[in-house]
């Protein structure tokens, strides 16, 4: 693998006078294995690398990037950047990010065996999940697909300001997507496990997760309209909660398209809810030591028991409001460009187990899994209006199954009307951890 | 110029059917892009870039071998050869000599406005444009969004069935979102416009009144109610977007859902699957559409595919891989992201076919429901056929009126029966453009419909019905 950090410095040390550059690159090698009905429905193999560049001269940015990293196609990016700048507007607040004494955190993300396990190994697990979900019950009809996937993922940023960064990580999983019942009837369940390495692959894990979410729908039906309680399963307040964390993106706060705008101080949510982002926390698989201008990762806190402490910045929204970068930056891959935004967040978990939540709130929904959060949810003006599946609750017990329906309320109404916040962090690929999370007045639209 | 040499191609499948295989292919990919985008009128960054690569496959059975590489080179290719093939090791190959017909070339129809060849000022100016005509409408407009971006995508590609075509495909697209604030809190107005075509675009759109229309939504939806829960009649405006047709049964149709059996719409040719007033066409023949190619990624030519006519099943969209199973041709619906991406069976421009009343009749003949002006994005569950989709710009129907303005919501319902309780189906028809994820891949689609009346669907709004 090529030296990331040689490569930059060898385009960053190409800065004309009164031009500063920053140079974005990445190395990866992924792995993705397809099993359907105990053969292998495609097997993917591949390496890819690229580089972002970022121009600035006289305060106009430009950008442009290269799915390679060979010497030529990073020369003409470094060109067709500086020719971009030309035409972008004069904007003070433009710079890169410098080097601010913070100390990055010391993490261990790699792990060599994603890299040396034989490929028929790593068949043989898609292979063995397969034949795991449908042993869990005999009522799970097929899978769609068994599935193996592994990314080992190395970075660097280098600028002219001194910026030098490299991170690393590796990480797997497998999932499945199970289809339970007869003719007449289907249902759907999805299972997952994730791990740093393959050792630490729980297959029993996801094999009983797909099975058991595909069979507990079966004989499900749509649900009376009016309003309940929801609680929310790790998953499904993951992207709840990954939703009102990317309102506190000061990029968002700045240009008048947050809820959250000149709040800080106020109570935006229930006492119950104390929120951080926190991407130094090694639990993350998005934890990293360094965001993507190359500053050190930091735990910084979004809400402390409902009330908003504060917005995340990269180096340009710190500059425009004379504050400091939270080591927040974010970039879209190579050809994407950089906002602040919420790296690695969690809500702190409570006191309660799901099954006392459950007996607490008595009569209400369980959720288990939403669709169209793209076209249901509106982080700007906070409406907020979901498909969902998931168990009917009575008395606090799991009674029928129940689907075909919306919960639908306000972002805003949701943080304030958390009831409660369970116990049960949990870690998957993306941003945000899941738990337990009850939601009061929420409107059930169904029959 | 080619992407790459005939005799290296023909050399390279030879390669990779010597150790075993029923089938290989070789996609070479090259793609420009070009984006800017304006904010707080301030025209803030221009990015642009190039990527280019091969994906190999090869097939054996039922089991594809997949690697791609950015490196062209003999010593590059014949890595992802060898990734590609390992699985193949010992199985019988049916070619190892591979010969390929005379190759099929589609330059671009309008070559005079490719990206490249258009001054980035000039593309600049519609966003300068687009900005004022938005803050034009009122000062309630606080921010206004636009962007900009085109591609040049050319690609070659060539299997051991003799096939090797070169195309290259051209896109553009506009889009704006203008937010306004009110008293009661921030409302937003998006609108896009994209074609596949170059520059030229901007010959036929009116770029202010884009902006326009974005403004006004924003505003109008500052008077917005919350919108109703429950089932009820909806009314979808021909202007709207098709996006529910896409979701209710476009997905469902696609083949290597039906082998699998995880859509409801397996094993049902020749059946009744819908209102008699629904005839569902994917097309990807559409001059100009979004989702519009003259070849799919694996080199089949681009077809006009009748899915449903008059409410009947009448076949499913294919790509190569599920129609090797079934023994029968592509569709032409095989589609990848990019050289990195396996192909899959992919929507072009899935499109509802106009009927004969007129949308004011269809309104007007409505005594109570919703009348949804534009739609959102969607999501479906193909095995258990229910799906979401949008509403951005809404307003209730009361005795056959279009009154109040409501807030943006979700509706759900279930492909079959939505499609059966369809029953008005309008004289007016246009397709919006879109993009469609599938499986972590996203394509350029477009989605159309006319004016159409639903009996009976759930809204999911926070009022109560």
């Amino acid at each position: 693998m090529p030296d990331l950090i040689e490569i930059g410095k060898s385009v960053v040390g190409q800065a004309k006078a009164g031009e500063e550059i920053e140079a974005y690159l990445v190395w990866e090698r992924e792995t993705s294995i397809r099993v359907y009905q105990a053969s292998v429905e495609s097997l993917t193999g591949a390496e890819s690398s690229g580089i972002g560049i970022r121009v600035i001269r006289g305060n106009r940015v430009g950008v442009s990037y290269a799915g390679t990293l060979e010497r030529a196609e990073i020369e003409r990016a470094l060109e067709e950047a500086r020719d971009n700048s030309r035409f972008a507007s004069e904007d003070p607040h433009s710079g890169m990010a410098s080097p601010d004494g913070v100390e990055a955190p010391t993490l261990d993300l790699w792990r060599g065996d994603i890299l040396t396990t034989p490929t028929a190994h790593k068949i043989e697990l898609a292979m063995e999940l397969e034949r795991a979900v449908k042993a869990r019950d005999s009522r799970i009809r097929s899978l769609n697909s068994s599935n193996y996937g592994d990314v080992s993922v190395e970075g660097a940023v280098v600028n002219s300001a001194g910026i030098a960064s490299y991170t690393q990580q590796t990480y797997c999983w497998l999932w499945a997507y199970a289809l339970a019942g007869t003719d007449d009837e289907t249902q759907t369940g999805y299972g997952m496990h994730a791990s740093r390495d393959v050792a630490g692959l729980d297959l029993a894990f996801a094999a009983n997760e797909a099975a058991e979410k595909a069979t507990r729908m079966l004989g499900a039906t749509k649900p009376a309209s009016g309003l309940f309680t929801v609680i929310l399963e790790p998953d499904i307040a993951s992207s709840f909660l990954a939703i009102a964390a990317s309102t506190l993106s000061a990029d968002a706060v700045q240009r008048g398209r947050s809820i959250f705008a000149g709040r800080l101080g106020e109570q935006v949510a229930s006492p119950l809810v104390t929120l951080v982002d926190d991407p130094g926390d090694p639990r993350f698989f998005s934890a990293a030591p360094y965001d993507d201008e190359g500053l050190a990762s930091r735990r910084n806190v979004l809400f402390q028991d409902g009330m908003l402490k504060g917005f995340l910045y990269d180096s340009y929204t710190a500059r425009k409001d004379g504050t400091s970068s939270t080591g927040s930056a974010i970039r879209g891959g190579i050809a994407g460009s950089t906002t602040p935004g919420p790296r690695a967040t969690m809500a702190l978990p409570g006191q309660s187990s799901p099954e006392q939540i459950l007996a607490e709130a008595g009569d209400c929904y369980l959720i288990q899994s939403i669709s169209g959060i793209h076209s249901g949810v509106n982080p700007i003006s906070g409406d907020f209006s979901v498909g969902a599946e998931g168990i009917r609750v009575r008395g606090g017990e799991l009674a029928e199954p129940v689907k075909e329906f919306t919960i639908s309320s306000n972002l805003q109404k949701m943080l304030l009307d958390v009831r409660a916040v369970g116990n049960d962090l949990t870690f998957r690929p993306g941003g945000t951890a899941g738990l337990t999370l009850a939601i009061d007045n929420v409107n059930v639209s169904g029959t | 110029m080619t992407l790459l040499d005939e005799t290296v191609v023909q050399k390279a499948l030879g390669r990779a059917l010597a150790r075993g295989g029923d089938f290989a292919e070789i996609f070479v990919e090259e793609k420009a892009t070009f984006s800017a985008s304006l904010e707080d009128s301030l025209v803030e960054e221009l990015a642009s870039g190039t990527s280019r690569g091969a994906g190999i496959r090869v097939r054996f059975g039922d089991t594809t071998g997949f690697a791609h590489t950015a490196d062209l080179s003999e010593a590059g290719l014949n890595r992802a050869i060898e990734a590609a093939s390992s699985l193949a090791r010992g199985s019988t190959s049916r070619a190892a000599q591979v010969a390929v017909t005379p190759r099929i070339f589609v330059p671009l129809a309008h070559e005079k406005a490719i990206p490249g060849s258009v001054a980035k000022d000039r593309k600049i100016e519609l966003l300068r444009r687009l900005d004022a005509a938005g803050r034009g409408q009122g000062a309630a407009i606080r921010q206004v969004n636009a962007g900009y971006s085109d591609s040049l995508r050319r690609f070659l590609v060539a299997n051991s069935d003799g096939v090797f075509v070169e195309e290259e495909q051209v896109r553009t697209r506009l889009s704006i979102s203008c937010i306004a604030l009110g008293d009661t809190g921030m409302q937003t107005g998006y609108e896009t416009a994209a074609m596949t075509m170059g520059f030229e675009l901007f010959d036929d759109i009116d770029v202010d009144e884009l902006a326009a229309r974005a403004a006004i939504r924003a505003i109008q939806k500052l008077s917005a109610r919350p919108t109703p829960s429950g089932p009820m009649p909806v009314v979808l405006a021909g202007q709207g977007g098709g996006v529910l047709f896409h979701e209710a049964c476009g997905h469902g149709l696609e083949a290597d859902h039906i082998l699998k059996a995880s859509s409801v719409y397996a094993g049902r040719v020749g059946e009744t699957v819908a209102s008699p007033l629904v005839t569902l066409v994917d097309d990807g023949t559409v001059t100009n559409q979004w989702g519009t190619y003259s070849h799919d990624d694996e080199g089949n030519p681009a077809a006009r595919n009748v899915l449903i006519e008059n409410g009947v099943l009448s076949d499913y969209m294919w790509d190569s891989t599920q129609g090797s199973r079934e023994r029968r041709a592509s569709s032409g619906n095989g589609r990848r992201q990019s050289y990195a991406h396996l192909p899959m069976v992919r929507m072009t421009n899935t499109y509802l076919m106009p009927g004969s009343q007129s949308p004011d009749e269809i309104i007007a003949d409505t005594e109570h429901g919703i009348y949804v002006a534009k739609l959102g994005g969607g999501q479906v569950n193909t095995a258990t056929g229910d799906f979401v989709f949008g509403m951005t710009e809404a307003y209730l129907i009361e005795n056959g009126q279009i009154t109040a303005p409501l807030r943006d919501a979700n509706l759900i319902g279930n492909g079959p029966e939505v499609l059966a309780n369809i029953d008005a189906v309008a004289d007016d028809f246009a397709i919006i453009p879109g993009t469609c994820g599938k499986d972590g891949q996203s394509v350029p689609v477009g989605c159309g419909q006319p004016t159409v009346r639903i009996t009976k669907v759930t809204v999911g709004g926070t009022a109560g019905a």
